[in-house]
């Protein structure tokens, strides 16, 4: 089985408390609070007023901008504010506040479970309802999918890899969901492979979802398009999207590049779906699949929730907090946020909650570094985090810049295998975050001196 | 509910320790310390013993009384530091030699650099190099093996397989006796199969990585093959593999992490020039066996290693 050529480990991947458990609905909140921001690029711009009666499906805060993705009503009822709450890590969060009432869907979307297979929409058309539909990439990072889409002049796209591997501990809702709704996944794949006008598809499965891999390799029979599964060796962090590329097509992303300079699109397997319903069924992206998970959870499963559904109420469908809980995470325990509470409404982004018992949540005493070069061994990015964080430690901006700091997806490979404890990754996102500062400050002061020098030249 | 802990990912974490590692090292200096004390007696284990004990306690009074900082000992790696440097001395050592030589070791070797992973040579090395020079008829006066023996001062004493053919001897231990350990030697390093197990067992528990041992093996075996061809008045290729501190150096010294290289690549150029540089000493050197000082002079150069063999990145040079 293939894999990523540099680095990686193996966490334990404990996805045994939630695998093969069938979706099922989390009931509607009584008031949803839906948030503006859901995603990476420009806010949006709500387009409606307090006493407004919404419908599912209705836009209710436009795009702010091509990078940017409209936000739909996920509840129908009478808009009480457009307020900003606090979320569950501390940072004001823009959000139209919706009373919910009964739960009516616009007309033209369909609800049924008729499997459309026809595309009969064109490319610039499926383009088109893929950024109406609000739809993001639902992986984690919450790319607009309609940029993606659309490759910068000069790139052309060649295949399109749909991630379907789910590397991450704990998370189960992407396996579950290639389980339930096969067909779907297969008739989106072919229609973003008639939007990017190219016939090649892959589908990368990591060697942990057997089930999964034997499904699609009868389902890509039936796809119009020369689809080929990819199982993958067992490999963390190979759902990132550069490592995915290496793994399947082994290609690899230069430094500073998008991954379109290797000609493949990537696509997680939750927004393939997503694709499917906005463009065969006119269904925008009003909830998603989650999973609740943790050791102590008396209910661990996966859990397609609203948004603006809190996330109190999708714990208590799992049966609640843990006596023992110690840390609550959005997301995977590799990379998901720890949450200060969990007042936050559930999101684009909420990919899974984790509950952890207290005694996985600290961290133990950071030792000294022996150097034995096991964060070198497992960086997947060819990094050196031993020597970044002391450079982060020592504030050597310049000299953590020539070491390619940048080039850091924060996967949290370094941190996990160090025996000395050290906070590896801590450091290196601080470095990462001020290098980033100090190019981005250096890019301004070139603009302006070009400019200043461009208005030399007209006098 | 209790408060939530928030701390950054992530949050899941190996459960590997620098301890579980220093205790992996440990386990694997067993089956030599098990052959040491069969062919030495007594002796072995009392150095041992004096040696892991004084290392220890010198890191605990340096710690409290002169740093001033939290105690390391838990950490087993002065443990490791006093195996090693016992496994490099003769059985019949005198204990306040041994004692002079942990001090150098953690003293100097190890905590003036600010302890574990900042030491720039291998601390047991330090140690038994410092003591080499200081005390070298004591250092160089070696037991014979004679079976188990209570005695630990009073052994008949010889020369080691590499100082006797250093001296011009014609007749050399057998391969076996070489490969078993009996033969004249410092105690830790005479049984050259008994530290290929404790070798493999580290392999396996990937405490080290191939690189270190098998390059320098490699050039040994193929460096030492060439002038052996050239002139069979050399030592042969099997004998220096299996004779001397050769399997002790590039199992366990060579491969400390704190003073090795930390990519592969770096590893095996550091591997390459030690083989290079032992076969040197042995064949034209004035001293019989040059494994420590082979270490340590590359030692000194693993910063340089470090700043030169960095990782492949990903994106460079792709393949195609």
């Amino acid at each position: 089985m293939r894999t990523f050529r540099i680095g990686g480990l193996h966490p334990h991947d404990n996805k045994e408390f939630s695998a093969h458990k069938a979706i099922t609905d989390v009931a509607l909140p009584t008031q949803a609070v839906v948030p503006l921001a859901q995603h990476i690029g420009a806010p949006t711009k709500p387009v409606v007023a307090k006493g407004d009666k919404v419908l599912v499906g209705q836009v209710i805060a436009e795009a702010g901008g091509f990078m940017s993705a409209n936000v739909h009503a996920p509840v129908s009822g009478t808009v009480a504010k457009v307020d900003s709450i606090v979320d569950s890590y501390g940072l004001p969060m823009p959000a139209i506040i919706i009373d919910v009432e009964g739960d009516e869907w616009l007309p033209e979307i369909d609800r049924t479970d008729n499997i459309i297979s026809t595309i009969k929409a064109e490319p610039k058309e499926i383009i088109g309802k893929i950024q109406a539909a609000g739809i993001v990439g639902l992986g984690g990072a919450c790319f607009p999918t309609h940029v993606k889409l659309s490759p910068p002049p000069g790139n052309k796209a060649e295949c399109l890899i749909i991630n379907a591997v789910e590397c991450e501990p704990f998370l189960t809702c992407d396996h579950q969901l290639m389980l339930e709704h096969g067909e779907e996944i297969i008739i989106g794949i072919d229609i973003i492979c008639k939007a990017l006008g190219i016939d090649k598809a892959y589908i990368g499965i990591e060697g942990n979802k057997p089930d999964a891999i034997a499904k699609f390799e009868e389902l890509v029979k039936k796809a119009v398009n020369h689809v080929e599964v990819v199982p993958l060796k067992l490999r963390y962090p190979q759902g990132g999207e550069k490592q995915l590329i290496d793994a399947v097509i082994r290609r690899q992303v230069p430094s500073g590049a998008l991954p379109i300079a290797t000609g493949a699109v990537v696509q997680n397997v939750a927004t393939v779906y997503a694709v499917y319903q906005a463009v065969q069924k006119n269904r925008p992206l009003v909830d998603r699949v989650m999973t609740v998970t943790g050791p102590s959870v008396s209910n661990p499963g996966n859990y397609r929730v609203r948004f603006g559904t809190s996330l109190n109420d999708v714990i208590a469908a799992a049966g609640g907090v843990p006596e023992d809980t110690g840390k609550i995470i959005c997301g995977g325990p590799m990379m998901g946020r720890a949450m200060a509470n969990t007042n936050m409404p559930a999101h684009k982004r909420t990919s899974g909650i984790l509950l952890l018992p207290e005694s996985m949540s600290t961290r133990r005493e950071p030792e000294n570094c022996m150097r034995c070069g096991k964060c070198v061994d497992v960086c997947p990015m060819g990094l050196e985090p031993y020597l970044l964080s002391k450079m982060g430690d020592m504030r050597m901006w310049d000299e953590m810049e020539q070491h390619n700091v940048m080039d850091c997806i924060e996967c949290g490979c370094c941190l996990y295998t160090c025996p000395s404890n050290r906070p590896l990754l801590d450091y290196i996102r601080m470095g990462k975050a001020t290098v980033g500062g100090i190019l981005r400050a250096r890019a301004a002061a070139a603009k302006a001196a070009a400019e200043a020098a461009k208005a030399e030249e007209k006098k | 509910m209790n408060n939530l802990i928030v701390s950054p990912a992530p949050h899941v974490h190996t459960s590997n320790t620098v301890t579980k590692t220093m205790l992996n090292v440990i386990i694997a200096l067993l089956p030599a310390l098990v052959v040491a004390v069969i062919y030495f007696g007594m002796g072995a284990l009392i150095v041992t013993g004096i040696s892991v004990v004084s290392c220890v306690l010198f890191e605990y009074l340096i710690n409290k009384f002169l740093l001033k900082k939290a105690c390391t000992i838990g950490d087993l790696s002065a443990v490791v530091t006093g195996l090693l440097l016992a496994f490099n001395l003769p059985a019949n050592l005198p204990w306040w030699i041994i004692v002079i030589g942990a001090l150098v070791a953690i003293g100097i070797g190890k905590m003036t650099f600010g302890g574990l992973g900042n030491n720039p040579f291998n601390p047991a090395l330090v140690g038994r190099v410092f003591l080499l020079i200081s005390f070298p008829v004591q250092m160089t006066t070696w037991p014979v093996p004679q079976g188990f023996a209570t005695k630990y001062i009073d052994a008949v004493t010889a020369a080691t397989p590499l100082s006797a053919f250093n001296e011009g001897a014609t007749e050399m231990p057998s391969y076996l006796d070489l490969l078993l350990g009996h033969v004249g030697g410092s105690f830790g390093e005479v049984s050259a199969l008994a530290l290929i197990i404790g070798g493999i067992y580290l392999l396996a528990r990937k405490v080290i990585t191939w690189h270190i041992p098998v390059s320098i093996i490699l050039t040994v075996a193929v460096f030492s093959c060439i002038l052996w061809l050239c002139d069979n008045t050399y030592m042969d290729p099997l004998t220096h593999l299996l004779a001397g501190g050769l399997m002790l150096g590039a199992i366990f010294m060579a491969t400390d992490y704190a003073t090795s290289p930390m990519t592969h690549m770096g590893q095996i150029i550091y591997g390459v020039l030690i083989g290079i540089i032992v076969v040197v000493i042995r064949t034209w050197g004035a001293y019989p066996e040059g494994m420590s000082f082979a270490i340590l002079i590359m030692n000194a150069v693993t910063p340089l290693l470090n700043h030169y063999c960095r990782p492949r990145r990903f994106g460079e040079n792709p393949k195609k």
